[in-house]
């Protein structure tokens, strides 16, 4: 059977280069699943949880904050603004990032930016799911 | 000649010196392998970035969008980035200089944005505007830095206060070669060649809202990508100007410690000589 290969790159650089037989993203449309052999397809992500079925039929997972993905045949790649592998998450700071952009929701502070905030609440919220799936 | 004591002391001054340089050569190599491993690290998404958004800013729809459409060139920034601090070698004013010949043959009015100390001191006396400036940004430049700095170029760009947008910072090759560079950040170009193959993709949403989200990156990824390879070249510049520096005291000292035996031995000369004829005297009197 055939597979494809998934990376995964962050500003701050690689996350993930793996070997895989399906991969789970979180389109801005909704989330899709990717195949070998799949059509070549350029889609936004939007925070999420990003699944890939190694190899072995093992499902692993990573937490991402938004980003691109591009599909090839043989190949996958996620553009990701911000990526963090579901085994190296820290479950407890996320909590207490996600308390805080709450917390700025509610009170408004001056100087305070809605839409980072939201961005914000929504990638605490990915990485606590991410976390939760491992 | 001069005495011996003050070449004593000159030789302690220079190994002062030697000790300092020898140190900050030390402390620039180890932080340029940090800063050489955050480039090559960011590259990969860079590199994917300009080409994902090279290829979709050449859709015919894509001309309209404001961060791509190219105007009329009235009013120009350049984002300049240089050191904060000195000795490290000619790093700081070669940068400067491409930037200012660059200013001195614009033809529109340019402003500037400069990150670096040493740049802000230099075009501060000269007669420039200066929308903004940030200093100490620290040895490692982080992303969100980054992201100010390009939301800042855009929003200008935006609301028309400017039409294009340029970018001036040293590209890293290696340690030793570091090249001064003027790009055009915005608007942002298609790439002329056709480096990628045209594949027929779908989009999901479609193409425009793709690159509508994706250009923004692109510019703090550029942006981000300066600052770092500016840092790495002024590390790597460093570096070499304190070996340098070290190497020539050492000769230095080596020469000075000549003079210094020479002293040494002419003072014992004269004062075997005194002796001598003082003894001789001694003799005739007696």
């Amino acid at each position: 059977m055939s597979t494809l290969k998934l990376d995964v790159v962050a500003p701050q650089g690689r996350i993930l280069t793996e070997e895989v037989k399906s991969v789970i993203a979180p389109g801005t449309e909704g989330y899709l699943g990717i195949r070998p052999r799949h059509a070549p397809l350029l889609t936004s992500l939007k925070a999420g949880v990003l699944y890939y079925r190694k190899v072995g039929d093992k499902v692993e997972c990573m937490a991402i904050s938004g980003g691109f993905m591009e599909v090839g045949p043989v190949q996958v790649i996620v553009l990701a603004d911000t990526a963090e592998l579901a085994s190296k998450i820290d479950v407890e700071k996320a909590r207490q990032e996600k308390a805080r952009a709450e917390k700025q929701l509610r009170e408004r502070p001056p100087g305070f930016d809605l839409v980072r905030a939201e961005e914000e609440l929504q990638r605490c919220n990915a990485w606590l799911k991410a976390a939760a799936a491992e | 000649m001069s005495s011996m004591r003050e070449i004593k002391r000159r030789i302690r001054a220079i190994s002062n010196i030697q000790h300092v340089t020898g140190a900050m050569k030390m402390v620039a190599a180890a932080k340029l392998r940090r800063a050489q491993g955050q480039v090559w690290a960011a590259r990969p998404y860079a590199q994917k970035t300009a080409e994902v958004a090279g290829r979709l800013a050449r859709a015919p729809n894509a001309r309209q969008l404001p961060l791509v459409a190219p105007r009329e060139v009235k009013k120009r920034c350049n984002l300049l980035v240089v050191g904060d601090r000195g000795l490290a070698g000619a790093y700081n004013a070669n940068v400067i200089h491409v930037a200012h010949a660059s200013l001195l043959k614009a033809d529109q009015p340019t402003s500037l944005i400069i990150v670096g100390r040493k740049g802000v001191q230099f075009f501060r006396r000269r007669k420039v505007e200066i929308l903004q400036y940030y200093v100490e940004t620290g040895d490692e430049p982080d992303l969100a830095l980054a992201r100010e700095i390009a939301r800042n170029l855009m929003e200008i760009f935006l609301n028309g206060q400017v039409d294009e947008v340029g970018l001036i910072y040293s590209r890293f090759y290696s340690a030793l070669r570091h090249v001064p560079q003027v790009e055009t950040l915005l608007p942002v170009e298609a790439p002329a060649v056709e480096t990628v193959e045209t594949v027929d993709y779908l989009y999901e949403p479609e193409p425009v809202k793709v690159l509508e989200a994706i250009l923004p990156r692109y510019c703090e990824m550029k942006v981000y990508q300066a600052l770092l390879e500016a840092k790495a070249s002024e590390l790597g510049a460093r570096m070499v100007a304190m070996d340098a520096a070290t190497k020539n005291s050492g000769e230095v000292i080596e020469k000075l410690t000549l003079s210094f035996n020479k002293a040494r031995q002419s003072a014992i000369t004269t004062e075997l000589l005194e002796v001598a004829s003082g003894a001789e005297a001694m003799k005739a009197q007696g």
